[in-house]
């Protein structure tokens, strides 16, 4: 078999067969750890299968009864009354509202603090504030829920006159911050890759910091941010239990952010926390809704990974 | 005004009103960042002081406020967390060591690679989902704390896999060679030399993925745990509720009592959760100076 590889420079992959084929490698203990180890890599492939196959089986009963078409084109979703209507417009439009929202706020804000951070702090400020900004990542979605009902959505309503308590803005707010941890984070990390030889050579040719971070940083990391970003609205768009304590609990096909709107996560909560019987329509609508959800994060999660790959062979 | 610092960079002396104002803005989107996130913190301790009590604490859920306390979610969620450590934690590490130490770099590998990677951007309700239909349904396991815990190790098992391996990758290969040379078997290796060593960082995330598990509602409300429980579950066929179900349940509720009950019960889970962090931090500290390469 393979030879031992003799520099010291770290290998990804464990080195192979360093332990000659007659000798330990093939005793049973080893050959039965191996396979205990490789059966926990597997737990995690099971996983996506078993969302897949469960998210699937109900799925289609569900389309057995109302057709595709109905589902992605209607503009109506009352299942629970009669005559039910199973249009998925009203929830995915109270997604994005809520996703649109949150990201107005928090990619300015995140993107000025992450070129803040990489390009002016100094390196005592950018120590403090990142491991506070990874702390504040960790606060359960439950805590930033209780703000939008206790102080976010009181001052929304005061200040634009909003009917419901519940509204589109004051979940927005909230998400907002919630993924601004996130998007600073992955931005600063991707700014900071940018090789310092092309800030040096900027600033050799007179360009002052503004262009050299405008024209020079920022593009060059471009793709990565447009990641960070799009990770980040995958994330808001699975958020759930602020955006169902904030917006409310009405399907609303309307983008006026002060209405009250149900988001599909929001839905998902709302017939989980009744009795619904199992078999039932209600009880598949939920996984019809989750499918769309799975299907639309999914996509920016694997959208997000190729561009940052493509921007790591960039720079290595 | 002049606290954005310019003096380390290659700019000449010349100062550019269009770079300062530049900088300036951007410094001001951090103030607002951290004063925003911090300031949010502040509401809920306001808001929640004056409702801290020991009948928090030691009562359960009730209609009444004043009455009211989180025995029985903390006691719930306390439970999950320890049947959730401990299934993905041999299962997470396992993964690890797998992906590190054993396979090759193949297609599988990296299909598998791609698939935790993938796993970890999953909405937690989604996960909930799964829960609801293979664990209670299918598996017949009911809204019980076994259900709930198996759900929960599904959600954070990719935290658990993507940190052991990043400390399983810190371990200089240099060790594996002295122990291979020394005559050991691969497991060897892995369980006396590799595992000891990256012990800290497993630890780390280990502690993280608790934390995340502990703040967890989404993927317990679509199992169907219960969010008035007035028991403290006795075994793993129990029902039982969780304290961020508890805060969910009290501030969907309209009277404001409840929201003061809520933000109190957040105090306390935030109490949990900087505990957890800080046993994070002293692990790193201590036992990650110990060993030098």
């Amino acid at each position: 078999m393979s030879v031992l590889p003799t520099t010291g420079v770290p290998t990804t992959g464990p080195q192979r067969s360093i332990t000659t084929p007659h000798s330990a490698g093939n005793r049973l203990g080893e050959r039965i750890i191996r396979r205990l180890l490789r059966t926990c890599a597997i737990v995690s492939v099971l996983t996506t299968i078993g969302i897949v196959a469960v998210l699937l089986s109900e799925s289609l009963k569900f389309f057995g009864e109302v057709s595709v078409f109905e589902f992605l084109t209607g503009a109506q979703w009352t299942p629970l009354f009669s005559p039910p209507h199973f249009g998925v417009l009203p929830l995915v439009c109270g997604t994005m509202l809520v996703t649109g929202g949150a990201i107005l706020i928090a990619g300015p804000i995140g993107l000025g603090t992450a070129i803040y951070l990489s390009e002016y702090a100094p390196p005592v400020v950018r120590e403090i504030i990142k491991p506070v900004l990874e702390v504040l990542a960790g606060i359960p979605s439950v805590v930033y829920g209780v703000v939008a009902v206790t102080t976010v959505s009181p001052i929304v309503q005061r200040l634009f006159g909003s009917e419901s308590i519940f509204n589109a803005l004051s979940a927005s707010i909230v998400v907002g911050f919630m993924i601004l941890p996130m998007i600073v984070s992955l931005s600063e990390d991707v700014l900071r890759s940018v090789p310092r030889d092309l800030r040096s050579a900027a600033y050799a040719l007179g360009a002052t910091k503004l262009d050299v971070t405008t024209r020079v940083v920022v593009p060059a990391a471009l793709s990565g941010i447009v990641a960070a970003v799009l990770l980040a609205i995958s994330r808001a768009i699975g958020e759930t239990m602020a955006v169902t304590l904030a917006a409310g609990a009405t399907p609303n096909l309307t983008l006026n952010p002060l209405e009250s709107v149900q988001t599909m996560t929001a839905y998902i909560v709302q017939v989980s926390k009744g009795d619904t019987p199992t078999g039932s329509i209600e009880y598949r609508t939920i996984f019809a809704v989750g499918l769309t959800l799975f299907c639309i994060t999914m996509s920016l999660n694997i959208i997000a990974q190729w561009v940052l790959k493509r921007m790591r062979e960039q720079y290595e | 005004m002049s606290d954005t610092p310019r003096k380390r960079s290659l700019e000449t002396g010349r100062r550019y009103p269009g770079s300062t104002l530049f900088g300036l803005l951007c410094g001001t989107a951090t103030v607002l960042c951290v004063t925003a996130l911090v300031g949010l913190l502040a509401t809920v301790v306001a808001e929640g002081a004056p409702w801290l009590s020991t009948t928090l604490l030691t009562s359960f859920s009730s209609r009444k406020p004043e009455l009211a306390g989180i025995l029985g979610s903390l006691m719930g969620s306390l439970w999950l967390i320890s049947i959730t450590t401990l299934i993905c934690v041999p299962i997470g590490v396992g993964a690890a060591i797998y992906l590190e130490e054993y396979a090759a770099n193949s297609w599988w590998k990296r299909l598998v690679q791609l698939n935790i990677a993938n796993l970890a951007g999953v909405p937690s309700i989604v996960y909930g989902i799964l829960g609801l239909g293979l664990f209670v349904r299918t598996l017949g396991l009911g809204r019980s704390v076994l259900a709930g815990a198996l759900t929960l190790a599904l959600v954070v098992l990719p935290i658990v896999i993507l940190a052991a391996q990043e400390a399983l990758r810190a371990v200089p290969p240099s060790i594996r060679q002295a122990s291979y040379a020394l005559g050991a078997t691969r497991w060897q290796t892995v369980w006396r030399q590799v595992l000891p060593a990256a012990l800290p960082g497993v630890m780390t995330g280990v502690i993280l993925a608790i934390a995340r598990a502990l703040g967890e509602a989404a993927p317990l409300v679509a199992v169907g745990a219960a969010t008035y429980v007035a028991f403290v579950p006795y075994s793993v066929h129990d029902e039982f509720s969780a304290l961020p179900l508890q805060i969910f349940d009290w501030a969907s509720r309209p009277q404001e009592e409840f929201h003061g009950l809520a933000s109190a019960a957040i105090l306390v889970l935030l109490v949990v959760l900087v505990m957890l962090n800080a046993g994070a931090v002293y692990v790193r500290l201590k036992y990650g100076r110990r060993i030098k390469w």
